[in-house]
């Protein structure tokens, strides 16, 4: 399926492309002018000449792509104009500085939603209905399984469990971009003082976090703590890749949790071999998905990755929306996205 | 049912087992007997009856909920469980105590705004029903449930659904299709049981073996001081198991000092005579007589008090080694064979050791007399439907090799090795028993189509069906069901049906060469990592070409080593020929599909 031919946007090799404002979406490959709703690997990719992207991003951004991308940071509602297209980004709620992209030519509306979830985060500005006549809407979680817990529940229920091993350091894996920052500053939400430890790979990304000011616990990599100090009792944050490696090898004995929106269903926890599940995703759940596209009123509907064709299908059946999934032909649209 | 419900969650949640088995023998200690049996029978996996099937709970959640059954389906594929989808799709509507307070926003389906179905039985119902005891939702709730007409189950369910949380409802639903597991194994259990009694292991599971009736009686006598043991009839020992064979151990042994026999491919059975009854466990621990009539006949004739181990197997008298483990498939699931198949499918029992004799546990006996004394025993009982287990004499460890490379033509599937001074142990011990099995046989063979897994492997791609190369006006091996000269994918409807990927017609894979194509003989799942399952997931998403419901077809480009343990013909497969026990032995990242194996090769390793 793909988009109207005569549309804003059309699908090209190279990603999601406006050709009257000569811009690329997320582009997969280098453009001339790429336009990027968040940092995360599947969405900002190197080699473009030049950048658009919300400010907050922009740290993140260059440590990612590079120091010296040519890059413009543009506040939320802000208005860019090329060649009679306004392109304006609205928070999208999923990191610090992710946003959707609105493009407007000849009264039409079209909408990117980019990756989003509904949830307040008091790590990122909150999602921002948007209205538009054609949405493009990712469709990770797809499916009514998904339906999270208030954040609190779930953030109460990590602290019950990191509290009830005094005599060993709790690991908890999670994505080191958005999802780490979001439960260090959920953590301060919940009265937690004390340091946290991180893996390297979060604390690289610390940095902007800190500078768009985010109250959050103290936190120190585990690297520059004394290798005679004691991790009992402690809580440390470390990326899924971390599990397995030589790196845990200093956290022998530790409990292990996972914090991803996969973890609410048990086959994929045990899937994970052993350690806790913590539902806590930075994409929209089914209630949330459906509310992004009512709120949006949009007549037609376009779905990216995750499972789009059981949500397309049931839109178009059940509430009447015309609605596609749009899907590249090497299958990637299929492809779970990897930072949940 | 509320802490029952926890403590499921505690099992569940992965932690180690050590923690578990703490975890569980301080649940137990607090429960009364009632309860802790019930608990105890569930954990151990002895609750098999189904009270609702999957389907009919599928479809009250369909009715309640309001959505399409597609969707519900759809949910079913990612989640792998029934009574999981289910929970997660009531919580996700606030049908729930949980759900009520989890929602952020008003709920916004059109689905959620659907009219519940009116309340009658919610009226009724005991507002404190999961506080009930594990033992009044087991004895009465469940089986009163389970007896009611539709609309007034559907109603008195809802209710139930309604009142409980997540997990309750999860458990619920697992108790009425009997499909209730938890992440324990029996020995964790035991050594859970062991903790909280101070009873040894080995006696519990003695005293857990055959019937246990949950009831406060029945958890009294199984945490009973040793000396007031009063052994049902019924009761079987634990099995004792071997370990593969480490041959480089041999050169340390003395030939003589071991028995060896044939590893025979049947079922290992316990046959008990005591208080004038026969039992016939198989060591899954189901009782087994109504199968067996022709075998129990001849028992009759066993001395009061006597317990044998052997294996269950077709042997017709005439032939030289028994039938196929096909053959004795057709007996296992009849409760009532008829006379026909008794003459066609006859079954002998191979008797390996004498458990009891004269009522005395004759285990702590070394192999050697108990061995003596069962040469004794089969021989006055003259029955040859009841055989004692011939020794392979070996004169050196180059004998057992020669042994082993005939186990095929014999029938078996490789050679035990006993310790003849050693007791009957229980479980796997590492030491008296060695098993050393043929080598499997082996076929490189085109992945071609995949359905997703179940459980943890739901939502992965992980069941495979696998193809071999014969050539394009090959007919198709005779006793096979399909035709020779199919287009690709046709009778591609039914893989689904089947509940495998398998029965398909295999599609002439792009750019191949001509005049050879692909079709389907064995399905597999076991063998691979994690790491690699989740790889091969990946690639199946690219590169499908067509869906069949849960089934996609894939590109014929990936090559895998099954191994298997034998090779059949069968009228049932579209290739003519069926394997037995068939798994992935590795991923031949090495091989193009155009050098997989073909037909003809699997052919020529058919038994004579």
């Amino acid at each position: 399926m793909s988009l109207p031919a005569d549309g804003l946007l059309r699908l090209s090799p190279e990603g999601l492309h406006c050709p009257v404002a000569d811009v690329w979406i997320d582009p997969w490959r280098p453009v001339p002018h790429a336009l990027i709703t968040h940092g995360h690997a599947d969405h900002a990719r190197p080699g473009s000449g030049e950048y658009w992207a919300i400010g907050s991003a922009e740290g993140i951004l260059r440590r990612r792509l590079g120091a010296s991308i040519d890059l413009h940071g543009l506040s939320y509602g802000q208005i860019l104009r090329r060649n009679g297209v306004r392109i304006s980004f609205h928070s999208a709620g999923h990191v610090l500085g992710s946003a959707q992209i609105l493009l407007e030519a000849g009264g039409e509306r079209w909408l990117v939603s980019g990756d989003f979830k509904r949830q307040a985060d008091p790590s990122c500005t909150p999602f921002e209905a948007v209205r538009a006549d054609l949405l493009i809407s990712e469709a990770t979680f797809g499916l009514p399984i998904y339906h999270w817990q208030p954040t609190a529940t779930v953030v109460a229920e990590l602290i019950a469990w990191w509290r009830s091993a005094p005599q060993r350091a709790s690991v908890v894996f999670c994505y080191a971009f958005g999802k780490a920052q979001r439960l260090l500053a959920e953590l301060h939400r919940a009265g937690v003082e004390e340091e946290v430890l991180l893996h390297g790979a979060i604390q690289a990304l610390m940095d902007p976090y800190r500078a768009a000011a985010v109250p959050m616990p103290p936190t120190r990599p585990l690297s520059e703590l004394d290798r005679s100090a004691s991790l009992a009792g402690r809580l440390v944050l470390a990326p899924p890749a971390a599990q397995g490696s030589s790196w845990m090898a200093r956290l022998r004995g530790a409990q292990c949790g996972l914090a991803s929106g996969w973890m609410a269903v048990r086959g994929a926890r045990r899937r994970r071999g052993s350690g806790r599940g913590f539902v806590l995703s930075d994409h929209a759940d089914w209630p949330g998905l459906l509310q992004t596209v009512r709120q949006s009123q949009a007549r037609r509907v376009v779905l990216t990755h995750g499972q789009g064709e059981n949500l397309a299908r049931y839109l178009r059946e059940e509430e009447g929306i015309d609605c596609s999934v749009l899907s590249r032909d090497d299958g990637r649209s299929e492809s779970r996205s990897e930072e949940d | 049912m509320r802490s029952f419900c926890r403590l499921f969650e505690e099992l569940d949640r992965g932690e180690g087992n050590l923690a578990r088995i703490q975890a569980l023998a301080s649940h137990l200690q607090r429960l009364d007997p009632a309860d802790a049996a019930w608990t105890l029978h569930l954990l151990l996996g002895k609750q098999r009856r189904r009270l609702i099937t999957a389907r009919r709970l599928r479809l009250l959640a369909q009715e309640i909920t309001g959505m399409p059954e597609w969707l519900i389906e759809a949910c079913h594929a990612q989640v792998g469980d029934t009574a999981e989808t289910i929970a997660l799709l009531l919580v996700g509507q606030g049908r729930s105590a949980e759900g009520a307070n989890a929602i952020d926003s008003p709920p916004t389906s059109a689905a959620a705004l659907s009219p519940r179905p009116s309340p009658p039985a919610a009226a009724n119902l005991d507002p404190a029903a999961a506080d009930w005891p594990l033992q009044r939702w087991m004895e009465e709730e469940l089986p009163r449930l389970a007896g009611l007409d539709g609309a007034e189950q559907a109603a008195a369910l809802a209710a139930h659904w309604q009142a409980l949380v997540g997990g309750e409802i999860l458990v619920l639903n697992k108790l009425l299709t009997g499909a209730f597991r938890v992440g324990v194994g029996p020995g964790l259990v035991v050594k859970a049981l062991a903790l909280a009694s101070g009873l040894e292991e080995s006696l519990l599971q003695h005293r857990l073996m055959g019937e246990f009736r949950p009831s406060a009686a029945a958890w009294q006598a199984l945490l009973a001081a040793p000396s007031a043991d009063a052994v049902p009839a019924s009761r079987p020992y634990p099995f004792q198991l071997a370990c593969p064979l480490e041959p480089e151990r041999l050169a340390g042994w003395t030939p003589s000092a071991w028995l060896a026999e044939w590893k025979w491919d049947g079922i290992r059975a316990q046959l008990i005579h005591r208080s004038g009854e026969l039992f016939l466990w198989s060591r899954g621990e189901e009782l087994i007589n109504a199968s067996f009539p022709d075998l129990l006949a001849p028992a009759a004739g066993l001395p009061e008090g006597t317990v044998l181990d052997g294996e269950l197997l077709v042997w017709p008298a005439a032939e030289p080694r028994p039938s196929s483990f096909g053959e004795l498939q057709r007996r296992l699931g009849q409760r009532r064979p008829s006379t026909r198949l008794l003459a066609q499918a006859p079954a002998t029992y191979v008797v390996y050791d004498l458990l009891e004799a004269e009522g005395v546990d004759q285990r702590p006996q070394p192999l050697l007399e108990r061995r003596r004394r069962l040469g004794l025993l089969l021989e006055a009982l003259g029955q040859p439907q009841l055989r004692p287990s011939s020794p392979l004499p070996l004169a050196d460890w180059d004998d057992l090799e020669r042994w082993r490379a005939r186990a095929r033509d014999s029938g078996a599937e490789g050679v035990m090795l006993k310790d003849l001074a050693a007791p009957y142990g229980s479980g796997r011990q590492r030491g008296p028993w060695w098993k050393h099995k043929l080598d499997p046989l082996r076929l490189d063979a085109v992945l071609l189509y995949a359905r997703n897994g179940r459980g943890r492997r739901a939502n992965l791609y992980t069941d495979y069906t696998f193809a071999l190369w014969t050539p394009e006006d090959q007919p198709i091996p005779p006793g096979s069901g399909g035709s020779s000269g199919d287009p690709p994918m046709a009778g591609a409807a039914e893989p689904w049906a089947e509940g495998s990927a398998a029965a398909a017609i295999g599609a002439e894979p792009e750019g191949a060469r001509t005049g050879r194509r692909l079709v389907s003989f064995a399905s597999a799942y076991s063998g691979l990592s994690d790491a690699e399952l989740v790889e091969i997931d990946r690639w199946i998403r690219r590169h499908t070409t067509e869906r069949f419901g849960p089934v996609r077809a894939v590109q014929p480009e990936l090559v895998f080593e099954l191994a298997f343990e034998g090779v059949q013909r069968s009228s049932r497969h579209r290739s003519g020929i069926a394997v037995r026990f068939p798994r992935i032995s590795r991923w031949r990242r090495d091989k193009p599909a155009t050098e997989a194996d073909t037909l003809a090769t699997a052919l020529a390793l058919i038994q004579p």
